[in-house]
């Protein structure tokens, strides 16, 4: 008779040697470093293109996503039509994202097509030239999706609690209003496009089925550009808003409130970040989460509630974010505040550790699965200007890390007083 | 070219097993067959929830994930109108722990009235999180009720109505487990680094044993043909008007579904699309305009919906919009437009098999539609559409009395 009350045995993933296949480097005539990742069973490639031309440079709001997305609105030859028909003839996608300190432009194709379509993506950074129309088209489309937007409590949320935390003229804290679509120009547009693309700073990571003549294709393509190696990074004064705690009616008529809990946080290079990775998980970092299993599993409040570090270059923030019914909203700050609590005072106990520390390993493992997951562990190392001995020492540290400093660490950051906080219905 | 193997055990689970020895990892994938449109009207969004208790412990064993994060593994699951899937990644050396939680879920659930409890609450609260709570929210409630009158698409698979959701009781959820989740009715699929031995083996072991029930035998009531335009309207606090229309079009297994799925990609499938062309970019009547059909087992809907820009009237943009729908049924496409969404799917497929979970749900996605064997022969089956069969289509769905259009009106 098969005993089923008994568990199989398993092999702790904190057994398993966890290793981040390394990347191959090429440097282009222009200096431009370009990371690759050879690697997969299917003939498709991604190639992200990293500028650091996101808002942290823009000299007024909107800027910066404003030209990202216009990048693929006309070049001299091509109207923005032509670019999208190139790019989907061959089954390729072109997408833009801008972020604080960086832009990018990242391309997926099947390998057999990289080649047709590198051509083009050198038109979009070398010679786009943002027409007056398709400006006044992104400008209408992109207030009437705000408008919509602003009618989410979440939406609204997300906003308020980084304004809160870095200040509204903080590149992470500022957010776009109508009127600063209405503001931009053109003429913003080709300037920081000029600086920040033109004669910006580039880093490429590419993955997936290379082709044998990839440097070459990339050198012919970019190297003759006027790139510039490296990182460029400002630092702006962080000014926090001076109340802690707020309540914002958004919809009179909502059910929900959306409630985030936020405080700064130091950056990957500080010696807490490693360890507040495996305090975190513990809190409110995956599904069996203190956060998850008592407001969610236990009392029904949420769909889900989540805890996270933000993934910022410069400062950071920890966050904790969940949208409750509007009758348990209050209910549930009160629950996150008891939870950081019985992180500060009592030890977490070995069993859920161990479980933890497992949980945490196998979901590396399965990261590493693929080439695009492979090359995304490589970006967050370079753009955060650290080694791979980063990833082993944080391996280290989930599996090792013991239940006293992990107290320890609530009682440096988990202390309710150093928390914004927010509910907006 | 997915390889793969199958075989059935005594008690009527299927089993495909399909080895990938580049990952370190193994994927579980068990996909039972009932969705939504299995459900009782008066009790709707039904499947969903007992997707949800499915993780609130069986009948041997207390909670499903604390033993699969111990053994460093993941696990999520989604239901549909038409299916309930259960997933879970972990890694290879430890798929036992995989075939121990989900066999015995299948054997019998705890059935803890305190997990219904507390999961009716989760359930309202994702319930008014997606479709409350938002703007548009209520939608596509809507708009299943205008387009089918008698098949049980009519509903949401969240449900009708929250009600429906906070009136279920523990005999439902036994009913409904001993009716659907047994072994004939279920897909198993094990992928990653794993031989077709050892899946034979501990499928045996732990899924051998489970008593085969009935077959649940499906006899849902088919949707007649529209056979006049339906239309309503609604006004909301939203800021912007909105359009929706949708079309009934062929079931999956149908040979049309392929050419339907690229007239889809031929109306909205980005930036050089028609759709996106002419009435975002060209005409400026729509801030966004978005074409999608339900892929759905039984015949299904495609969809349009646009968002207007503000000062437009409902009738010039709903006007400009045929008139785009009426150039391709009189003109229809050229080779080199047809050529472009072929590529475009012959990309995105392999894009979607890169990752080892994506296989292994298709793989059981197939394999409940009556044959695996489409994870190898769809790309065959878009590459023989034709010109002239997208003309016909186009012909067929855009029928004015085939279609349902909702006028969605801005308050403010």
């Amino acid at each position: 008779m098969l005993n089923r009350t008994t568990p199989p045995y398993i092999k702790d993933a904190i057994e398993f040697d966890l290793q981040l296949k390394p990347y191959e480097k090429m440097v282009l005539d222009n200096g431009v470093e370009v990371y690759a990742i050879d690697a997969g069973a299917q003939d498709v490639l991604q190639m992200e293109m990293i500028f650091y031309a996101g808002n942290s440079f823009e000299k007024n709001n909107a800027v910066a996503a404003a030209t990202s997305y216009m990048l693929k609105n006309g070049t001299s030859t091509k109207t923005a039509f032509e670019l999208n028909e190139h790019f989907e003839y061959y089954g390729a996608y072109c997408n833009r994202t801008c972020k604080h300190e960086t832009a990018s432009l990242t391309l997926h194709t099947l390998t057999k097509h990289l080649s047709a379509v590198l051509p083009v993506v050198t038109e979009m950074i070398a010679d786009s030239i943002f027409p007056e129309q398709e400006l006044a088209i992104y400008k209408q489309n992109s207030k009437q999706k705000l408008s919509v937007n602003l009618q989410k409590c979440d939406f609204v949320a997300n906003r308020l609690i980084d304004a809160y935390v870095f200040g509204e003229d903080h590149p992470y804290g500022k957010y776009i209003a109508a009127a600063d679509y209405d503001a931009l120009t053109t003429a913003q547009l080709k300037e920081h496009f000029n600086q920040y693309y033109l004669n910006g700073h580039c880093v490429i990571f590419v993955a997936g089925k290379l082709p044998f003549n990839l440097f070459d294709l990339l050198n012919t393509q970019f190297g003759k550009l006027s790139l510039k190696p490296g990182a460029l990074l400002v630092t702006k004064t962080i000014v926090p808003a001076p109340a802690k705690k707020y309540r914002v009616t958004n919809d009179a008529e909502g059910v929900q409130g959306a409630i985030r809990i936020a405080r700064d946080f130091p950056n990957r290079h500080h010696p807490d970040f490693m360890k507040m990775m495996v305090l975190n998980t513990v809190f409110g970092g995956f599904f069996g989460s203190r956060l998850m299993s008592n407001i969610r599993e236990d009392k029904g409040y949420t769909y889900g509630i989540h805890s996270y570090v933000q993934n910022h270059l410069q400062d950071s923030a920890l966050l904790i974010s969940t949208e409750a019914g509007k009758d348990v909203a209050e209910a549930t700050v009160e629950e996150v505040y008891k939870e950081m609590a019985i992180l500060r005072e009592e030890l977490i106990d070995e069993e859920e550790l161990l479980l933890v520390r497992n949980y945490l390993i196998g979901s590396i493992l399965g990261d590493l699965d693929g080439p695009f997951h492979i090359i995304g562990r490589w970006k967050n190392i370079v753009l955060n200007n650290l080694d791979e001995q980063y990833f082993y020492d944080s391996v280290k540290m989930i599996k090792t890390i013991p239940a006293e400093a992990l107290r320890e660490l609530a009682n440096k950051y988990l202390q309710p007083e150093a928390f914004y906080e927010l509910v907006v219905i | 070219m997915i390889q793969y193997e199958k075989f059935t055990l005594d008690n009527g689970l299927r089993v495909l097993v399909h080895t990938d020895t580049s990952t370190p990892m193994a994927v579980v994938n068990v996909i039972y067959d009932v969705g939504a449109k299995d459900e009782n009207p008066e009790k709707t969004g039904f499947a969903h929830l007992f997707e949800h208790l499915m993780f609130g412990g069986s009948i041997n064993i207390p909670t499903y994930d604390e033993p699969l994060q111990v053994a460093g593994g993941e696990n999520n699951a989604f239901t549909t109108n038409d299916l309930t899937n259960y997933y879970c990644q972990l890694p290879a050396e430890n798929i036992e722990t995989a075939f121990w939680l989900e066999s015995d879920r299948m054997l019998s659930l705890a059935f803890d009235a305190k997990s219904l409890d507390v999961q009716r609450k989760v359930v309202c609260e994702e319930f008014k999180e997606h479709y409350i709570n938002k703007p548009y929210g209520d939608v596509w409630h809507k708009m299943r009720e205008l387009a089918y009158s008698k098949h049980p698409y009519r509903w949401m698979t969240i449900g009708k109505e929250l009600k429906h959701v906070e009136d279920a009781t523990l005999q439902d959820v036994k009913d409904f487990f001993y009716k659907h989740y047994t072994p004939a009715n279920a897909i198993l699929v094990v992928a990653g680094n794993i031989t077709t031995e050892a899946v034979k083996a501990l499928a045996e072991k732990w899924f051998g044993p489970i008593p085969s029930g009935t077959k649940y035998i499906r006899n849902l009531p088919v949707e007649p043909p529209q056979t006049a335009p339906r239309t309503a309207e609604v006004k909301a606090n939203v800021p912007i008007d909105a359009l929706y229309k949708c079309w009934h079009i062929c079931s999956r297994l149908d040979d049309r579904y392929y050419v339907t799925d690229l007239i889809t990609e031929i109306l909205s499938g980005g930036g050089s699309s028609r759709l996106f062309q002419a009435l975002v970019k060209e005409k400026q009547l729509f801030s966004n305009i978005e074409c999608s059909h339900s892929g759905s087992t039984d015949a299904g809907l495609l969809s349009i919906e646009g968002k207007l820009v503000k000062g437009v009237q409902m009738k010039d943009a709903e006007a400009a919009l045929m008139e785009e729908i009426y150039t391709l049924q009189q003109k229809g496409i050229t080779e080199k437009e047809l050529q472009k969404v072929k590529n475009k799917t012959e990309s995105s497929l392999a894009f979607e098999d890169m990752s080892v979970m994506s296989r292994a749900t298709n793989l059981a996605m197939y394999e409940l539609l009556g044959d695996a064997e489409l994870i190898n022969t769809e790309l065959n089956k878009y590459q023989a559409v034709t010109t002239e069969e997208l003309l016909n289509e186009s012909k067929a769905i855009f029928n004015e009395n085939n279609c349902s259009t909702l006028y969605y009106y801005s308050n403010n």
